[in-house]
């Protein structure tokens, strides 16, 4: 029991550091940025390089490593993400919908088939492997890598919400967020606030990537696929543009999935965790603590 | 005369905002009532309770007889209501007489099947669907052309089709929501017409606007909204001497702006 | 194919080879022409390897005329659209495995079970917002491909083999190759062909007034949600039948064949075709099928392209290389005639 909630509530941190990304980006401009789960795969394959190019790296060193080659990965998706915003998303700002989706979808194919072409089809073995003691508290087995990785991505979340809640920008993001054309005529520069949230929400998801091929030890162009899929449904479940919310659901995500598995077998996880998506779109659209706004006719 | 709307204690609000705060009025057969009021008094989600777009919070929405508060839209146009928009609402992509089409899906005539099929009935209404689209185009009097996309035409000429679009509907009620907006001199006066060619058919209308030459000359009654609240209901005469209706539209410099916030 | 009739076109013309060619693209002939070459192109190329591509390209062209529906007609994007086709597949298998019946006669329980599947996706989520409904079909695609994969009744990983042929009538066995190719195409172009039509009826307005601008749809009195969960429903049996011919064409219905990239791929012959317009769709399918035939050599980075190429055909040309032309001929003189006593309607609104 007190392991189903430990192993929830870890994956379920992964979930939420995805989760902000979409969420951000969706609160600003109201985008599903498909590829979202790819950049954390692209993290993933980034920390990769990094630490393939380093040479062996002793054990003693590897979580040294493993932060600055988190930090690099995390610096080069949040370019990624600016860059692709600015290829791809911002000439269809103001396009129908369907028009943005599918460039999301042609961004996201982009980004896992280049993968694909660099680095190979195959899976490849992640060369840092976060190995530790294994403790027993309160009955769950609970291993010094996951408190690591857990320690990490709650600073980030901490880091980010301390970034948003003080400072102008994370003012702006929010103003945004409420009503566009409102904050664009207070003189907010509404690009540079994308911009910025591009780079946060997949820098988010880069170290994410890196954390999940240090612990999982694998890593593939398609790892991103079903944990962006995963992520937005955490984000749905918390109430999609809500910052606060994407972090509750992604370890709401994470424990009904733990206690599902358990129930009804491994090989159910992902449909039980989609079943969930389609319950929460039916029931409460507006998630745990989003609100419901009339939209303007 | 039987009313064939009747709008009781109307009420919606967004967030702190009350939009409309207990408005209440009637139209009855053939009838052009006014909706007047300054920007942001609450016209346009008056429209929107009525045809169901927004959810009334109170009141009550008759239509003959028949309580359509909160329908779904559809089902409120299918009870025999019919509108424009504010901002133009029309498909952009399509041609000119498939937008009035559009007004015309509730005649039915055609199964999909038909249609798969080609049977002699779905051409039939193929027809039909054609010829009345002409035919709504010509009572507007629109004069462009008709088989090219909308979002080609002059802003003038896309609110022609789009109130042909209603008509189209054949609907008891027509709500239009600022329909001379941004049309010149002459373009109003055609407009004048219209209106009481559509009145002739029998079809009541109740329009927002706010050009006060051509509320005076066309409306029965003006309804006049401030803040939410009904302030007026009453003859051109009327209204036009009404001294809260004078202060809404000149102003008093004092408090009153603040007072609605907390409303 | 498709037998619209746009007889005559009040549109300037001019003689360049560009508008040549596009003139052609419209003509109504088009869907006879291409209809011919189908049927002739085995007296070209009849090796079994050509007869298995042809007839493969074939079943992806139904498939995209399904698709068109949902998101070239109606605007709704699916990206889970292949779990239709499998949905259908299985069912055909397996009902004509258990059974020993041909498949041909599992067509009824096909259709009902993508209509159930269409009415489990669509219903809770026809109400949201579009880019909802497309995450969720991107899920939904998932989870159909991981639930074959677990199910014993499906074959677990290894899929379903020996499925019974289409039919054999007086020593004539449909699944013969040539025969079966013969047979796609044809059940291809009465599909496409009703789809085309479809577009082009009362329906298939509603569908686009609905894409277009819901809210106005609404006022004019379309159940949008109704005829959006129609467009879903029709998609779904598209792929339904896609999945029939599948499941005949090879025997064998596995869950790897029903990976997202299937769903990508397809959704790519209709934004590269032209969404909304049957021949672009028609053409764009036949594109990204045969293409990689063409240039095998290139297929580690043919994804990337497709990737690519989808983001630049957005920014730069959104309605698609062949999009739906907007246009109905005029009438003659259509202002100061008496508008009730007009003469018979010409023929354009036959349409
Ligand atoms: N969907 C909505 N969400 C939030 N606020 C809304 C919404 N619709 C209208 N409002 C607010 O309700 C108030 C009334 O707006 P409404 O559009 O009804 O005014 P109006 O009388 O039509 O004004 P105008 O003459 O400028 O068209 C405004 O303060 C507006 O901002
Ligand atoms: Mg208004």
């Amino acid at each position: 029991m007190t392991q189903l909630l430990w192993d929830g509530l870890f994956v379920g941190s992964f979930y939420a550091l995805i989760a902000l990304g979409y969420s951000m980006v969706y609160g600003i401009i109201k985008l599903l940025n498909f590829a979202h789960g790819d950049i954390y795969m692209l993290g993933a394959f980034i920390g990769f390089a990094a630490l393939t190019s380093f040479g062996g790296i002793p054990a003693s060193l590897s979580i040294g490593a493993l932060i600055v080659v988190m930090m690099l990965s995390m610096l080069l998706t949040g370019g990624a993400g600016v860059l692709i915003e600015r290829l791809a998303y911002r000439p269809l700002r103001g396009a129908p919908r369907l028009a943005v989706l599918i460039t999301a979808v042609g961004v996201s194919f982009s980004l896992e088939y280049g993968v694909a072409a660099i680095a190979g089809p195959n899976p490849r073995a992640f060369p840092v492997r976060l190995e530790g003691d294994v403790f027993d508290v309160l009955g769950a087995r609970i291993s010094l890598p996951q408190i690591i990785l857990m320690l990490i991505a709650a600073a980030l979340m901490v880091l980010l919400n301390f970034y948003i809640q003080k400072t102008s920008t994370g003012r702006a993001m929010r103003s945004i967020s409420l009503d566009r054309n409102a904050s664009l005529l207070m003189g907010i520069n509404v690009n540079a606030v994308i911009t910025r949230t591009f780079f946060i929400g997949s820098a988010l998801a880069g170290a994410a990537g890196v954390m999940a091929g240090a612990y999982y030890g694998k890593i593939d162009f398609l790892m991103g696929f079903i944990i962006g899929l995963k992520a937005f449904t955490a984000a749905v479940i918390g109430g999609i543009g809500n910052i606060k919310g994407a972090m509750l659901g992604g370890l709401v995500l994470g424990l009904v999935e733990a206690f599902g598995s358990e129930w009804f077998g491994g090989q159910w996880r992902d449909v039980f965790a989609f079943g969930v998506l389609i319950l929460f779109l039916t029931l409460r659209p507006t998630g745990i603590l989003g609100e419901r706004v009339t939209e303007r006719v | 005369m039987t009313a064939v709307l009747e709008v009781k204690d109307l009420q919606i609000g967004f967030g702190g905002v009350k939009a409309v705060d207990g408005l209440s009025f009637s139209v009855h057969e053939k009838e052009i009532i006014a909706v007047i009021g300054p920007n942001g008094a609450g016209k346009t989600s008056a429209f929107n309770c009525i045809t169901g777009f927004y959810k009334p919070t109170a009141g009550s929405v008759t239509l003959k007889g028949q309580n359509i508060t909160g329908k779904r839209p559809a089902d409120i146009a299918a009870a025999g209501v019919t509108r424009t928009f504010q901002n133009l609402r029309l498909f952009p992509d399509l041609t000119v007489l498939d937008n009035v089409r559009a007004g015309m899906h509730l005649y039915g005539g055609q199964s999909w099947f038909d249609a798969i099929l080609h049977t002699p009935r779905f051409r039939r209404s193929e027809n039909r669907y054609s010829d009345e689209a002409h035919h709504w185009l010509d009572f507007v009097g629109y004069r462009g052309p008709r088989g090219v996309p909308i979002r080609n035409l002059s802003y003038g000429q896309q609110k022609q089709v789009e109130i042909a679009r209603a008509l189209a509907r054949k609907a008891d009620l027509l709500l239009l929501d600022e329909p001379a907006a941004g049309l010149n001199f002459s373009e109003k006066q055609v407009l004048l017409s219209l209106c009481r060619r559509i009145r002739e058919l029998g079809t009541a209308i109740v329009l927002i606007e706010h050009d006060m030459g051509l509320v005076m000359e066309l409306s029965e009654r003006i309804v006049v909204m401030n803040f939410g609240r009904e302030i007026a209901d009453g003859t051109p005469a009327e209204v036009k001497a009404n001294p809260a209706v004078i202060e809404a539209y000149l102003g008093k410099d004092d408090e009153e702006v603040p007072s609605h916030g907390d409303a | 194919m498709s037998t619209s009739v746009d007889k005559t076109r009040t549109r300037p013309r001019s003689n360049s080879a560009g508008a040549k060619l596009s003139r052609f693209m419209e003509s109504p002939k088009i869907g006879w022409v291409a209809f011919a070459i189908a049927l002739l192109m085995p007296f070209i190329i009849a090796t079994p390897y050509a007869l298995n591509v042809m007839t493969t390209a074939a079943i992806f062209v139904l498939l995209a005329s399904g698709l068109n529906i949902v998101v070239g007609y109606c605007g709704l994007l699916d990206l889970g659209y292949i779990a239709f086709m499998a949905v259908g597949a299985y069912t055909a298998g397996i009902v004509a495995k258990s059974f020993q019946l041909p498949l041909l006669f599992t067509i009824p329980a096909v259709i009902v079970m993508t209509i159930l599947a269409g009415l489990i996706i669509g219903a809770p989520t026809l109400r949201l917002r579009s880019d909802y409904l497309a995450i969720v079909t991107l899920g939904f695609g998932e989870i159909t491909r991981i639930t074959a994969n677990n199910l014993s009744i499906t074959g677990g990983p290894s899929g379903i083999f020996g499925i019974p042929g289409l039919l054999e009538i007086g020593g004539i066995d449909l699944q013969e190759p040539a025969i079966f190719y013969y047979v796609t195409v044809v059940v291809v172009a009465l599909f496409v062909l009703a789809a085309a039509r479809l577009g082009k009826s009362r329906l298939g307005r509603a569908w686009r007034f609905v894409r277009e601008d819901e809210d106005a749809a609404e006022a004019m009195g379309i159940h949008t949600y109704k005829v959006k969960l129609m467009a879903y429903i029709f998609g779904a049996i598209w792929g339904g039948f896609g999945g029939i011919l599948f499941a005949a064409h090879l025997t064998a219905v596995s869950p790897q064949s029903f990976v997202f990239l299937q769903s990508a791929l397809v959704l790519m012959a209709v934004v590269l075709g032209g969404m909304g317009n049957m021949r672009g769709v028609v053409i764009g399918a036949l594109v990204i099928s045969l293409l990689p035939e063409l240039l095998r050599d290139l297929s580690d980075y043919r994804y990337l392209a497709f990737g690519i190429l989808l983001v630049v055909v957005m920014v730069f040309r959104p309605q698609g290389f062949w999009p739906a032309r907007g246009f109905e001929p005029e009438r003659p003189a259509p202002n100061e005639a008496a508008t009730e006593s007009e003469p018979a309607p010409p023929k354009e609104a036959i349409r």
